[in-house]
């Protein structure tokens, strides 16, 4: 996974664990964590596969843009593998 | 029906609080379906009441008070720093606290930088060393403008933090649980673990807060 990484813009149903607020953002990874039962599954009782768990962090300015607070602040959030691609 | 009985809702208690209304509501579908599943438990012998009831007991007997004496460890042993830095779930256990599976991680404040913790999706908190949170954590008003406007959030909070200082806000979305690991108040250079550890309050370990000055 390269450093640089931008969260999937896709929207399905149940329990996702990944920010709308984040989704189409890029941030840099911050720490790979895991591997994790996919809670999109885990929320089921069904089988559920592992995916790594990278900590992102990103600007205030990509999230919020014209409307950041103070653009430089950063957030930082847990996503899972399968919600990202590299940029 | 008649509402001829004595309505309490405009009046206020000798001490000047307000009158709870009684919980004698409809429950809802999921207190009817927690009742019924403890219940069934119970029934066929899985858990018991006294083993709920201790679980209860040990959470409640977890508060602030362990994660302050983190804290203070990390203010006095520049190891443990690092391990706690480094791994915050082992260095909990390390001081014999029992925090189950919760993996924590642990930010440090410094003069350039300031921290944060939010849950914005439900209320995800460090309950197995801080024990429960407090109930704004869990508002919608805090968990979203913690991360669309914490710097007014933290200027509500008495926290002007000033421009220079970059804030790092962490959203607890996933497996991770966080703990703010506060800076070391001036004028404490003399002072013990214990006596530190008083200094260390439950918002300082959020991040709404400042440790106490002594």
């Amino acid at each position: 996974m390269a450093d640089l990484v931008r969260v999937k813009t896709m929207m399905p149903p149940g329990h996702v664990r990944t920010p709308a607020y984040l989704r189409g953002k890029t941030g840099v990874v911050e720490r790979v964590l895991g591997p994790f039962g996919n809670p999109e599954k885990l929320a089921y009782m069904l089988e559920a596969d592992k995916q790594p768990l990278y900590r992102v962090r990103f600007t205030m300015r990509e999230i919020w843009g014209e409307a950041a607070e103070n653009p430089e602040d950063t957030l930082d959030a847990e996503i899972y593998a399968h919600w990202l691609e590299r940029v | 029906m008649p509402h001829d009985h004595h309505d309490h809702h405009d009046h206020l208690s000798p001490s000047g609080h307000p009158f709870r209304d009684d919980n004698d509501t409809p429950l809802s579908y999921w207190q009817r379906m927690e009742i019924a599943v403890r219940e069934l438990m119970i029934e066929k012998g899985h858990v018991s009441p006294e083993e709920i009831a201790l679980q209860i007991d040990a959470m409640d007997a977890r508060n602030p008070a362990n994660g302050a004496a983190v804290v203070a460890r990390a203010w006095t042993d520049a190891e443990f720093r690092t391990r706690l830095l480094e791994d915050a779930s082992e260095a909990s256990r390390e001081m014999g606290f029992d925090i189950g599976p919760m993996r924590l991680i642990a930010v440090e404040n410094t003069a350039d930088v300031h921290n944060l913790i939010v849950c914005t999706l439900c209320s995800c908190y460090p309950r197995n060393l801080l024990g429960l949170p407090p109930d704004w954590y869990k508002t919608r008003a805090y968990r979203s403008r913690a991360v669309i406007e914490p710097r007014a959030v933290l200027r509500e909070f008495g926290l002007d933090l000033a421009d220079d200082v970059q804030l790092r806000v962490h959203d607890s979305t996933a497996d991770m649980r966080y703990i703010v690991l506060p800076a070391r108040p001036e004028g404490t250079d003399g002072m013990d673990e214990a006596a530190l550890a008083a200094l260390v309050t439950r918002d300082s370990m959020i991040g709404t807060g400042l440790p106490r000055v002594p």
